[in-house]
């Protein structure tokens, strides 16, 4: 029996596009090519009805394709959809279940790279990376001044709000900083996993209070949304920072914008805004002790590649009526 | 104590670019009877003759013969930062002055800064925050990727203090680390640090992701990575340095740069610095550039400060010298 699958024997999978600004890289593209039978966009629209019944998987990366209902009902066989990443939170996660379609993520393969960019985004905005490599390549620099200081991270105050599986590894990054770690969470992690990274369980409002950086690590859920407001900003220190790894909207934007501007908190790094990209007149773009990424908390050639074979892996387990290793559910 | 009875110490000026930073000086004023340079030059004969002992911050004052033969109660220099290769150390020797420098305190600060420059480049960060605050985006092209750093390879040449505090924060996000020094560490060391060492240059430039320079400058280190090194390395490797300018043939990087030879270079020390203003370093986009601020936190120049004071006062009672510096 052959071992290679004729391509329209695989399953159908659904992709935004290959390559360019939008599309799935091209490597990408060639993995899942190896296991389904690849279908963008461009060309379920140019025949609805005939590729529509052949759809039974959906890869969605970086938030493509938007999922809608007309998306939905026009792909009757669509057992599964396959995100890149793991927040969901711009999935419908009740329409699409009321579609008999399920979901997955990919929480294994974004943590790593996750973590590594939340101790970037901590250690450019307390030693002022951004700031001091502008004035580095400045025309008007001739000098460069004794008394520019930033702050210490070795031996300084962590506060992980958020301490799944990427809020853990940057606790394990963090002590080798000589950090001092404290860290709020839904549910209390385990004696051993405490200290093994010498992480302090704490209630919000001491984490608040005793932090010299504050990192968001959690998902956005209805509960998590304005998790930091204008009460959790006043209750920081006047010297500490905010780093949001998470999601833009677990964060109140006006609140923090007026916090930055009032000095009720030093700075803040952020990797995700609401929305990406902000309007281009938003103050947070003007504040010269803000740095913000986009949205590039996975964007490595490693982590993209592993997200793609978890989505991969996920969505095979569904076509094979396999236990799915990472099944996301209505709320 | 009144403020003639202090022992006088010189120090360049207090404020302004290089200057002892003001509050410093406070601190330093109840301790020394401190005598800028602008004093001391409006009355060499009478001052000269009292100045024991040299506060030399950011490399200021300079210290040449001319100097020494002025100050003949002079005892001991102390120097702000670990590196000495500003100093001439026979001079100072000849003239039986003593001089002391803040090699421990500095270590940490320049290890994370080591770790910043290497996540920043490895990342794009300062690229990224460019294009997230252009007035041009529009939105986040979905094609723009950096490259991982967690289990990626580490290269460190130089394992002294600040080189082994690298290895200890590498270690936490799982890379593999080489190194590269005059002498190889303990197996316990090298253990507890998961370091394998490179008794060949060489074989570490071929191997890492990221190749850090953690060495000193001395005449053995002068433009220690140059064409040959370069070329050696990985067209993906990245080169970080948090030692010397000198130690890096500048020229040669440049070119390795541009032909992409490497990949990227993340720069906190340059020859000279600032670099004219005209220079390639500073076009590149793959490069970034911060300015010389290995020490630069608040916390390490008030202990660096009082390092020094320590140095000073032991240099100045004849007691052993913290932080002695030895031909």
């Amino acid at each position: 029996m052959s071992t290679v699958m004729a391509e329209q024997d695989l399953p159908g999978l659904l992709i935004m596009g290959i390559g360019g600004t939008h599309g799935v890289q091209e490597s990408l593209a060639a993995l899942l090519k190896k296991h389904f039978s690849v279908i963008t966009m461009k060309e379920l629209l140019e025949n609805k009805k005939e590729v529509g019944k052949k759809i039974q998987c959906i890869f969605v990366s970086e938030f493509r394709p938007t999922i809608d209902q007309e998306l939905l009902e026009s792909l009757p066989n669509l057992k599964v959809i396959g995100n890149s990443g793991v927040g969901v939170d711009h999935l419908n996660l009740k329409m699409i279940s009321n579609f008999g379609v399920r979901v997955t993520n990919t929480p294994h393969a974004v943590a790593d790279s996750t973590a590594d960019m939340g101790m970037a985004l901590m250690l450019a905005s307390a030693r002022r990376l951004v700031e001091g490599s502008q004035i580095a390549v400045s025309p008007d620099t001739n000098y460069f001044a004794a008394d520019w200081l930033g702050v210490e991270v070795t031996r300084a105050t962590l506060g992980i709000i958020g301490m799944g599986r990427i809020g853990y590894k940057v606790a394990q990054r963090a002590r080798a900083f000589e950090m001092k770690i404290l860290y709020h969470n839904r549910n209390r992690r385990s004696q051993e996993e405490e200290q093994a990274v010498g992480a302090c369980y704490s209630e919000m409002e001491d984490l608040l209070q005793q932090s010299d950086f504050v990192m968001l690590v959690v998902n956005l859920t209805p509960q998590t949304e304005k998790l930091i407001g204008k009460k959790e900003l006043g209750l920081m220190k006047p010297t500490a920072t905010l780093i949001n790894i998470s999601r833009g909207a677990v964060i109140d934007q006006d609140a923090l914008v007026e916090a930055l501007q009032n000095k009720t908190i030093k700075a803040a790094a952020l990797d995700v805004t609401y929305p990406e990209p902000l309007p281009r007149n938003h103050p947070l773009l003007k504040l010269n002790n803000v740095i913000i990424t986009p949205h590039i908390g996975t964007a490595t050639v490693q982590a993209t590649h592993m997200m793609a074979e978890e989505a991969i892996a996920n969505m095979l387990s569904v076509l094979n009526c396999q236990p799915i290793p990472s099944e996301v559910f209505p709320q | 104590m009144e403020a003639q009875e202090l022992p006088c110490v010189l120090i360049d000026c207090i404020g302004g670019k290089h200057g002892v930073y003001e509050d410093h000086a406070e601190f330093l004023k109840e301790r020394f009877c401190l005598i800028t340079m602008k004093e001391y030059l409006e009355n060499k004969n009478f001052l000269g003759k009292k100045i024991r002992a040299i506060y030399m911050w950011y490399h200021k004052p300079v210290i040449n013969e001319e100097l020494l033969q002025s100050l003949p109660n002079l005892k001991i220099v102390a120097s702000s930062g670990v590196g000495i290769d500003h100093l001439d150390l026979s001079l100072l020797s000849s003239y039986g002055v003593k001089v002391s420098n803040t090699p421990f305190i500095v270590s940490t600060d320049t290890a994370d800064l080591g770790m910043a420059l290497m996540l920043a480049s490895s990342r794009r960060l300062v690229e990224g925050h460019q294009m997230a605050i252009s007035p041009d985006t529009e939105y986040f092209p979905a094609d723009w990727l950096g490259a991982e750093v967690s289990g990626a390879t580490l290269g460190i040449i130089g394992m002294g203090t600040i080189g082994y505090k690298v290895a200890e924060r590498a270690k936490a996000f799982e890379m593999k680390i080489l190194y590269h020094n005059r002498k190889q560490r303990n197996k316990e060391e090298e253990r507890a640090v998961g370091a394998t060492y490179c008794k060949k240059i060489d074989d570490l430039l071929q191997q890492a992701d990221f190749v850090m320079l953690v060495v000193n400058l001395t005449p053995q280190t002068h433009k220690l990575i140059g064409k040959r090194e370069l070329q050696l390395m990985k067209p993906t490797a990245i080169l970080i340095n948090i030692s010397r300018g000198l130690v890096v043939d500048q020229d040669a990087l440049v070119e390795a740069l541009q032909n992409k030879v490497i990949k990227a270079a993340a720069l906190d020390v340059t020859y000279p610095e600032p670099l004219p203003r005209d220079h390639p370093l500073l076009k590149l986009k793959n490069v970034i550039i911060t300015p010389h601020i290995g020490s630069a936190t608040v916390k390490t120049r008030h202990l660096m400060k009082e390092n020094m004071t320590e140095s000073i006062q032991a240099g100045l009672a004849g007691l052993p010298i913290p932080n002695e510096v030895l031909l």
